[in-house]
């Protein structure tokens, strides 16, 4: 519960905290410190220094550009889950920002943070990555994106390289006629995901025209349900046709499992199956 | 109006200060030239320490001394087990407040750094090498009972502290002739008590006078300084303790542990002010954990209900060494409660104290009872379900009738009163049983799994008779002790030597004060929590405190009236007979305008002016209270839940509390106690419990995997009482810090058991996860 010696740097600018995260070896980033300092008082984590970019005001807020949400790094939970233009545009994020943690963490945490950390057992990735989000970087290279499917590499791993930094997220509107959904299995400790699972399908003319699911929690990555969009696809969304779907999720469960001494992989892998039909349920009903 | 005061439910006058952040507790003390101490603790569940090299560490910025137990041993003597259960074989193995050889639990201390500021010491702490040679490591307190487990203590074959056993009537005749016997296995997961407060210790020695002062977070500093005396050394009457605010403590406050002992071995030997508090993750190994049973039950009984006898084999699991009250739990407070509300004639049962590589266990809210009440409670729906009868049928054919004044069970105690049919009627009312049940069978047929779990309790409390503290094996009186001072302006203290933490008894104790001779309640301050202020007592723990330091500020407000009725009758020039007493005035009777208040004679008699011949000056009267036996709270509760036949996710959907704790001093405070003891007792059955890997390590390290009770996972809990004065305390009262804990754990527990008997479940170890459930419906499902 008590840190190691670490020395603090607060950034003025995006461009400074990359130039003291480059100035730092070992340094790590701070935003809302709702997986950092946790990590810190239990010195799992130990970091030679930290880059404050909490105080970097052009890092907060949320837009709609061109078709697409821009969410920036240091957005809070609450602020997401509660904002008219997460809701209008991408319903599945604003449901899972809104069940992160509990209100204290929803109102400290951010959204970059969370991202960066990639933890697994997270509910925004899982939204994200359902969304087709891309991350937007800075570092001393300049800008650039990364899809959110290709972010996480890893356990607690990302393609963010040495030096860079998340500035924000950007989601693309959900197109008129879909239905989105985010359903979870709250771990009754951590309130992390045992299960988290995202729902986005589209409608057009009576069918599924589209399908996007992502579920978190199950393996050390977001999981792309590959085999139930394509059952979803070209469906009718009928009762029976999500049950199809939702069973097909099997064999979408190729990545290493998660387990733990709550909810073994095989528990985990069972839920994801009922959670997912809840979700498709929901989002089926919100569609068209 | 004033004397109304006494059972109302007026807000507790110690939450201002609370709530807002303007308490002080014992991390709050600063000293000038205070030093901090840390203490490095064992990674390792059981090993031998080889070597410990503290050069290093000593050499870190800050760092003042750095001491392990070969520092310690000679200096500090072990710290003593104060509950010797009498004719149990009990073993009491050497706890060093340091390990020297051997370490016996992950959190075992193993050294101490004290540095200027509690940084460096943690700091330092990483610098000290320990060579270990692991051990082989027993958690499950049955495994550890047997031959050839891993053994702890030289001195405690099979790890065995203690073997006790409870008899009454003939039990072996009662299950020969049953007509019908059921038997289950009961586990009680071992519990982190978790006040909101760590623990801490604050030690101050100064050597020219040979005095030392300790502020601790203690529910009884009482015995924390008969006990710091006797493992310092320091006499008795040089050692001040101090309970400041203490943040809650559910028992986990009682024992004395190594820490306080460190932290004034540090003081002494350094001579400055040394602080040490404990980080929530210390606080998850190396304070006392609670529970830890394996119950093997079995029950007999006629063809129609009736309980003939109940036989009991219980494995309580210890940790690695004696915590100062852990014998008494699984014993006295727990065997002796085996006939529960029920007149059952033949009881017996056998109880291992087991010791394990844990965390040391001692008395945890409900003490025992949570366990015996369980062990009844759910052998009484298993009796049910076997004799196909409604549970509540097989309770109310069983409950011992109503009785006013003393009731003999097997199990060789007296109830003082009891009408235990009444709260589960009031209960079963509550919550609409019938209807209940309908709309059960309704769901059943949608395929629904809901469960309706009633239990019913008696618990034991207001510890208790000092000779029957004796003659158990307590090492300590538990009577109580109380003063009562007018000054004179008519404002009162009372000082007690009990040490509420979160009860209200500063609110409660100027209610018995107001209740008695008519003061305001703002005009009495209740002082507590410090040797050097307040009278001897035993302490805060086991629902004692209103019972037993209640009546002692009762006795003493009443010598105080007496007093004021002589005093009065000298004044009004009447004889002290013909004075009555009305609302804190004294009148000659049939003339109330000729009176004197309270606070006419708190003046006259400190001034002392005109005081009548022989009567010394002063208003001040002090009693103390040795209670003529225990009291016994009783109840009965009813929850519903709903189990998701997919998950294994419980919803508890309703929960009702019928309580009677004999006469209420604050209804509010009461429903309050009730609240949080119900959810602290559904915790082990839908949540918590720590859980150990098989080298000992604990998995449930932090909050993110020890799963509290929130209140998202609890209904609005519906509570009502009922009103059986105790015959034998002056006010009636009996207490109720545990009743709520005492019941919940079986009324939920059978009540989702009750939602997967359709599917032929009969048992699941607690907590109840959603994939232990699972799992069990799985297994259900494929014809296990």
């Amino acid at each position: 519960m008590f840190p190691a010696n670490t020395n603090y740097h607060r950034a003025g600018s995006v461009a400074e905290a990359v130039q003291l995260l480059a100035a730092n070896e070992g340094a790590k980033v701070l935003a809302g410190g709702h997986s950092l300092i946790p990590a810190m008082k239990l010195r799992l984590a130990v970091p030679e220094a930290l880059v404050d970019i909490g105080h970097i005001d052009a890092l907060r807020g949320i837009s709609l550009e061109g078709g697409s949400l821009v969410i920036g790094a240091l957005t809070n939970f609450a602020t997401i889950a509660s904002s008219d233009l997460v809701q209008a545009n991408a319903q599945v994020l604003a449901e899972a920002a809104g069940v992160v943690g509990d209100p204290a963490v929803r109102n400290r945490g951010t959204i970059g943070g969370n991202v960066s950390h990639g933890d697994p057992a997270s509910d925004p990735p899982t939204a994200l990555t359902a969304l087709g989000a891309t991350y937007n970087v800075s570092g001393p290279g300049g800008e650039r994106s990364i899809a959110a499917s290709d972010f996480p590499t890893g356990l607690l791993e990302n393609a963010l390289q040495d030096n860079e930094i998340l500035t924000g997220v950007s989601v693309p509107a959900l197109a008129a006629g879909c239905g989105s959904a985010y359903v979870k299995f709250p771990h009754p400790a951590s309130r992390y995901a045992v299960v988290g699972v995202a729902v986005i399908v589209g409608v057009d003319g009576g069918s599924c025209s589209s399908a996007s699911v992502v579920i978190g929690g199950v393996e050390t990555t977001p999981t792309r349900a590959s085999s139930v969009e394509a059952a979803l696809v070209g469906s009718d969304l009928g009762e029976g046709a999500l049950d199809a779907a939702a069973a097909a999720v099997a064999a979408d469960f190729t990545g290493d499992p998660m387990s733990d001494i709550f909810a073994s992989d095989e528990y985990r892998r069972a839920m994801a199956a009922v959670y997912l039909r809840r979700a498709l349920g929901i989002a089926a009903s919100r569609a068209g | 109006m004033t004397t109304r005061v006494f059972s109302s439910g007026i807000r507790r006058r110690e939450d201002p200060r609370l709530i807002t952040g303007r308490a002080s507790y014992t991390d709050d003390i600063k000293l000038p030239g205070m030093v901090h101490a840390a203490i490095l603790r064992s990674m390792y569940a059981h090993a031998n320490i080889k070597s410990i090299d503290t050069s290093a560490a000593a050499a870190q910025p800050g760092v003042i001394a750095v001491y392990t137990g070969a520092d310690t041993e000679g200096a500090l003597n072990g710290l003593p087990c104060a509950w010797l259960i009498p004719n149990s074989d009990l073993k009491t193995p050497a706890h060093p407040a340091i390990a020297k050889d051997r370490v016996r639990y992950v959190g075992d201390a193993v050294a101490v750094v004290v540095a200027e500021t509690r940084y460096q010491a943690e700091d330092a702490l990483e610098h000290i090498s320990v060579e270990y040679e692991p051990l082989d490591a027993v958690l499950n307190p049955k495994e550890a009972a047997q031959e050839g487990a891993p053994q702890l203590h030289d001195d405690a074959p099979n790890n065995l502290a203690f073997t006790w056993a409870v008899a009454g009537g003939d039990t072996d005749a009662a299950f020969a002739e049953a007509d019908v016997t059921v038997s289950d296995v009961i586990t009680l997961p071992r519990l982190i008590a978790n006040p909101m407060e760590p623990r801490s210790a604050v030690a101050q020695w100064v050597g020219a006078t040979g005095e030392l002062t300790l502020w601790n977070t203690s529910q009884n500093p009482h015995i924390a300084r008969f006990l710091t005396s006797v493992v310092t050394g320091v006499p008795e009457h040089r050692i001040r303790v101090i309970a400041p605010e203490v943040g809650g403590g559910f028992g986990s406050k009682i024992p004395y542990y190594p820490d306080e002992a460190i932290t004034a071995f540090c003081a002494m030997r350094l001579g400055v002010p040394v602080k040490w508090t404990e980080t929530r993750s210390e606080n998850y190994l190396a304070t006392t954990q609670g529970r830890d049973h394996i119950e093997e039950v079995e029950m007999a009984s006629t063809a129609d209900g009736r309980i003939t006898g109940l036989r009991t084999t219980v494995y309580a699991g210890l940790g690695a060494y004696l915590s100062t009250a852990a014998p008494g739990v699984p014993t006295i407070l727990h065997g002796l409660m085996y006939s529960g509300a029920y007149d059952i004639p033949n009881i017996s049962g056998t109880i291992y104290g087991v010791f394990n590589n844990g965390t040391p266990v001692d008395a945890y809210r409900g003490a025992g009872r949570p366990e015996a009440t369980t062990l009844i409670e759910r052998l009484v729906d298993v009796l049910a379900a076997e004799l196909g009868m409604d549970p509540v049928e097989v309770r109310r054919k069983n409950l011992i009738p109503k009785f006013e004044n003393g009731h003999d069970v097997a199990t060789g105690i007296t109830y003082d009163s009891g009408d235990y049919e009444a709260t589960l009627d009031s209960a079963l009312d509550a919550a609409g049983y019938s209807s209940l049940r309908e709309a059960q069978t309704a769901a059943r047929e949608e395929g629904r799994l809901v469960g309706v779990g009633v239990s019913t309790y008696v618990e034991i409390c207001g510890l208790g008779p000092s000779q029957v503290a004796g003659a158990v094996g307590f090492q300590g009186g538990l009577w109580e002790s109380a003063i009562v001072r007018f000054h004179p302006t008519g404002k009162v203290n009372v000082m007690v030597g009990s040490s509420p933490h979160g009860q209200g008894e500063e609110t409660t104790f100027a209610q018995i004060v107001a209740g008695e001779v008519g003061v305001d309640v703002d005009d009495v301050e209740v002082i507590h929590g410090d040797t050097d202020l307040t009278p001897m007592g035993w302490g805060t723990y086991g629902s004692r405190t209103t019972a037993v330091s209640g009546a002692a500020v009762t006795l003493a407000t009443r010598k105080i009236k007496d007093k004021s009725r002589a005093l009065a009758a000298h004044l009004l020039e009447a004889a002290t007979e013909d004075i009555e007493y009305e609302d804190g005035r004294f009148f000659v009777r049939g003339s109330p305008d000729q009176h004197k208040t309270i606070q006419d004679i708190a003046l006259m008699a400190n001034v002392a002016w005109d005081m009548p011949e022989g009567m010394e000056p002063g208003l001040e009267a002090s009693a103390f209270y040795d209670p003529p036996n225990f009291t016994y709270p009783f109840g009965a509760h009813l929850a519903v839940v709903e189990v998701d036949p997919a998950t294994g996710q419980i919803d508890l959907q309703k929960y009702v509390a019928v309580d009677d704790c004999g006469v209420q001093i604050n209804p509010m405070i009461v429903e309050g106690q009730v609240h949080g003891g119900v959810a602290q007792g559904v915790g082990p059955v839908l949540w918590e419990g720590v859980v150990y890997d098989e080298s000992g390590q604990p998995l449930t390290g932090t909050m993110l995997d020890y799963a509290l009770p929130r209140a998202d996972g609890l209904p609005d809990i519906e509570v009502q009482s009922n009103t059986t004065p105790s015959p034998h305390h002056p006010l009636g009262v009996k207490g109720v810090g545990e009743a709520g804990t005492i019941a919940s754990t079986p009324t939920v527990y059978n009540a989702v058991m009750d939602a997967l008997r359709p599917l032929g479940i009969t048992r699941i170890d607690m907590p109840l996860t959603p994939e232990k459930v699972w799992r069990a419906m799985q297994d259900a499902r494929n014809g296990g």
